[in-house]
């Protein structure tokens, strides 16, 4: 197995040292190689993994969106066979180490790899529409411009390279240069225009950013997040089609997206306008086209408090407001999906903590085994009687053994840490969820201000055409205000037609958004049991071997005890 | 492991049963705890079932406890100079440890290791205070173990001794003689390097023996926690997704069993012999340091009889009536330093065969300590496999739906 037994134990013989130990078990030095200490370093490498230079196509990756161009996909194997093999799980997916693989990452994933790519690249559903998105190559930019910092500013730009053949994207193969800041603008543009989508959430920021730039490692994992952001976002069938995101991927320059501003600035318009608002020199009413969005975060400030006022007359009023969510399925998908993500949770840790003790045993083993490899090596050298040279012999083999076991280990680990992955990623997806509900609930708000805002207008119309009319020919002053109170309800009217409008797309948006959700889960999950599973026996087995045999050469000693 | 002796000792055979071999087999079993607080213990039952003529009938059950086999230990320690006594298991350091039940059963076993080795030894068995141990009455042991392990454990002689180290140490320091008097035997040498070497070795191994039990005990841990937070998530999902989550779950849960019953065996099984086989070597480094003591009692009295036999010749030179008191005194000195070699020589002697034994017997203690260990990590991966495997038709049908 291992080129040859002596082979290995002279080879790990040389080298006393546990660091020397771990470049010898592992024919790569790759960073994923190096530690997993944490749950997390492990995650955020992997991706890595995923992202071989040999081009996998991202799509067959368990992503959490998997694109299913046919909505009747009930049995997509092709897509979601990554794992799963015949009969002998311990020869499928493994490349044992013997195979002198060097330069690449862990060889498991590399043949697993090439399980992806080889059904797939014919028989797949998607074949017709592939995007791939790599992002490298980070570089530092100073910031010329005048800066309050002295030695100016300075932040990261990142080449981000897209090859497709989706034809609403003009060319199959291009890049484009963004910045961080880039990224959370189109984050933000997605968020308003697709209101009711699971939209994945992007990478966080970090807080004293230009600080922590200075550290590679800090920089290599923002590029691995971003990478995997842009490939979620890639994964979903509508968001990957939407402008913002196709002028995000080509657009040569500057990002030719509206930058979010400020809160405090917005706030600060808002206050402005406040007062204008108030003594009714500017429109006190939301406008059409303001009301598609919430009112939180906008700068529209007298909106927001009158939708304030409308969500606590909601939950402290005597009366049920105008409309409400009535939809009995979404509200059990809603518990459903709060049920789910705290259990999400827990999995999620539960996994962490999982991977973390295999690991855990395997650097133990590896040590055992290094601790009696410097033993036999001792007896061997100061030896005086056989039976020492006996005892020597069969310390080699535990020894060997233990080193062995311990490669297994780290090997069925870093596989356990891909397909455990999979529930972290579905976590991730909740935060969209939750958004997305949100979304709803608050054009709901939007569509409930406006209807008593309607009501309360029309009210006041009446109270002064009854009052008007009782004057012989008319009130001037009073008719004019009817005249302008009509006005005003005929937009605010506008605007409920509007929001109505809105909160039924997003209604819409989150049917879909849930099926799909559901449909894409339940696969991936039953693929990452699978793959967990056949990777748990596989190494198992070759595990179980290896101390089968050592079991057997030591038979004798068992015989001779009583 | 209990250890029926192997070779005949060549005893008399009893005339009851001609056709018998003498044998001898001890077991200690059954500990119990006895009395209060502080004072708590743990006592054993030893079990003496022989048929040679020195010991009282075929069976004889005695109450010890640790302390009688620590006077026993030290006995044999003082009367078989040259011998590697067997070791007994430590005192614990930790008061909270020293009644969980993993740790009795392990110093159990140890103690039954201990006294088996003893009977299987051709010189120790015939120990007249191994026959006391395993046979007299429990006042009279208590009687012995309290003379024994009072305050003054040191007897007079060896505070003598340890005063007379000291100076002659300072004397030769201050005469600038560079080392204490030692053997210049090559051999001898290489073997106490070799000892002292070991231990460091098998220290370290002992070492990692030891956290690999915890591994597989947080691992047992961690297997259960997952299992647990898979059913509920099955529970969550529902359907057949939901019936694959709890089924993992389940299997889950059920190695985690298997791992913490793995961790046990190996820590009674791989571990301890590794413990013991430290031990020994500590026990083998005492030998080497009373041989040293025989040896430089024997040179100090080689040079004590020079300067006696220059001053009975001067003495004799002179006539001086002092002759008669000082040829005396040097028969007598004589005499000692004949002992002195005596013991000395039969230390060597004894030396060179323990060592010889001793090594043939680490060997199959170890051999054995390795099957097993790698038994059991087989039959582990094996439940392990199996387990996962089962799991995988019940996975096949879910995706079919």
């Amino acid at each position: 197995m291992m080129g040859s037994d002596n082979q290995g134990f002279q080879e790990a013989h040389v080298y006393a040292s546990r660091e020397e130990m771990e470049n010898l078990v592992l024919d790569d030095d790759d960073t994923s190689s190096k530690s997993y200490s944490a749950y997390r370093s492990a995650t955020s490498l992997s991706p890595s993994i995923l992202v071989t230079p040999a081009d996998s196509d991202p799509l067959l990756a368990p992503s959490p969106y998997r694109d299913l161009r046919s909505p009747n996909a009930p049995d997509n194997n092709n897509n979601h066979s990554s794992y799963i093999e015949p009969p002998s799980y311990a020869d499928v997916i493994f490349s044992p180490f013997d195979e002198t693989n060097t330069g690449n990452e862990i060889n498991g994933v590399e043949s697993s790899n090439q399980f992806i790519d080889s059904p797939h690249s014919s028989a797949s559903s998607s074949g017709s529409e592939y995007i791939k998105i790599t992002v490298s190559n980070p570089q530092k930019v100073q910031e010329t411009s005048n800066s309050l910092v002295p030695g100016g500013n300075s932040y990261v730009t990142y080449l981000i390279t897209t090859r497709t053949t989706i034809p609403e994207f003009n060319g199959s193969e291009f890049s484009v240069r963004r910045r961080f800041r880039d990224v959370v603008t189109l984050s933000d543009r997605l968020a308003e225009s697709y209101r009711g989508f699971f939209i994945p959430p992007r990478p966080d920021k970090n807080v004293v950013e230009s600080q922590v730039m200075q550290k590679q490692e800090f920089v290599e994992q923002r590029r691995v997040s971003l990478e995997r952001y842009l490939r979620r976002l890639a994964a979903h069938p509508v968001i990957r089609k939407s402008d913002e995101f196709k002028l995000f991927l080509q657009v040569q320059g500057k990002l030719p997206l509206p930058t979010s501003t400020d809160v405090a600035s917005r706030m600060l318009d808002g206050a402005v306008k406040l007062p204008k608002q108030l003594f009714g020199e500017s429109t006190a009413v939301v406008a059409p086209h303001e009301v598609v969005q919430p009112a939180k975060g906008g700068r529209d400030l007298l909106r927001l408090f009158k939708e304030l006022k409308q969500s606590v007359a909601n939950d402290w009023g005597g009366s049920k407001p105008p409309v409400v969510e009535e939809d009995k399925e979404f509200l059990e998908n809603k518990e459903r999906m709060n049920d789910l993500e705290q259990q999400l949770s827990n999995a999620s840790q539960q996994a962490e903590a999982l991977v973390k003790a295999q690991q855990d045993m395997g650097e133990t083993m590896g040590e055992l085994g290094l601790a009696f490899i410097k033993l036999t090596k001792f007896e061997n050298e100061e030896a005086l009687y056989n039976s020492q040279r006996a005892r020597a012999a069969d310390m080699k083999n535990v020894a060997t053994a233990a080193v062995k076991a311990s490669r297994f280990y780290r090997e069925l680990n870093a596989q356990t840490v891909k397909h455990l992955d999979v529930l972290h990623e579905y976590l991730g997806l909740m935060l969209a969820v939750r958004s997305a509900f949100s979304d709803r609930s608050s054009a709901l708000l939007t569509v409930q201000t406006l209807l008593s805002e309607l009501s309360s207008l029309q009210t006041r119309a009446e109270k002064l055409e009854a009052a008007s009319s009782k004057i012989f020919g008319g009130d001037k002053s009073r008719i004019r205000k009817i005249e302008e109170l009509k006005e005003t309800i005929r937009v605010t009217e506008d605007a409920k037609s509007v929001a109505i409008n809105e909160y039924e797309r997003i209604k819409e948006n989150n049917r879909t958004e849930l099926e799909r959700l559901d449909c894409e889960r339940r696969a991936d999950f039953l693929n990452m049991l699978k793959g967990f599973v056949v990777n748990q026996v596989g190494y198992a087995e070759k595990i179980a071997n290896v101390w089968a045999k050592v079991a057997e050469e030591t038979s004798g000693y068992a015989n001779e005890s009583s | 492991m209990i250890n029926t002796q192997r070779s005949t000792s060549g005893s008399s055979q009893s005339p009851r049963s001609p056709s018998s071999q003498p044998y001898l087999s001890v077991s200690v079993t059954d500990p119990v705890k006895l009395g209060n607080g502080v004072q708590a213990f743990i006592s054993y039952r030893v079990i003496t079932k022989t048929n040679l003529p020195e010991y009282q009938g075929p069976e004889k059950i005695v109450i010890r406890r640790y302390s009688d086999f620590v006077w026993l230990r030290d006995r044999l320690f003082e009367k078989y100079k040259g011998v590697f006594i067997p070791p007994i298991p430590e005192k614990s350091a930790v008061e909270k440890f020293r009644f969980s039940a993993e740790f009795i059963e392990m110093r159990r076993q140890a103690l039954d290791v201990f006294v088996n080795r003893i009977a299987s030894h051709h010189e120790l068995r015939q120990s007249e205070d191994l026959r006391t141990f395993l046979q007299a009455d429990e006042e009279t042991m208590e009687r012995l173990r309290f003379h024994e392990t009072g305050i003054f454990k040191k007897k007079p002689a060896d505070l003598m001794q340890i005063f007379k180290d000291v100076q002659s140490k300072v004397s030769d320091v201050v005469l600038g003689k560079e080392k204490p008097v030692e053997e210049s035997n090559p051999e001898y040498e290489k073997m106490k390097h070799y000892i002292f070497e070991l231990e460091n070795h098998l220290a370290e191994a002992q070492k990692h023996a030891y956290r690999l039990v915890k591994r597989h005990r947080e691992l047992g841990q961690s297997l259960s926690d997952f299992g647990k937070a898979a059913k509920l998530l099955g529970d969550c999902e529902g359907d057949a997704l939901g019936k694959a989550f709890s089924e993992l779950g389940v299997k889950s849960e059920a190695l985690s069993v298997k791992l913490q019953k793995e961790a046990h065996q190996l820590l009674m099984n791989f571990e301890e012999p590794l413990k013991d086989y430290v031990r020994a070597v500590q026990s083998i480094k005492a030998t080497i340091a009373e041989r040293a003591n025989a040896f430089r009692h024997q040179c100090e009295l080689a040079e004590t009889i020079k300067l006696k036999e220059i001053n009975l010749d001067k003495l004799m030179l002179t006539r001086s009536d002092k002759v008669g008191e000082a040829e005396i005194e040097y028969k007598e000195l004589k005499a000692e330093s004949e002992e002195a070699t005596q013991k000395f020589e039969l230390i060597v002697n004894l030396m060179n065969e323990e060592i010889v034994r001793f090594q043939e017997q680490k060997t199959l203690d170890v051999g054995l300590a390795f099957h097993k260990f790698a038994k059991g990590q087989a039959r582990l991966a094996n439940s392990i496999a199996d387990a996962w495997r089962s799991l995988l038709p019940k996975l096949e049908a879910c995706s079919s739906e």
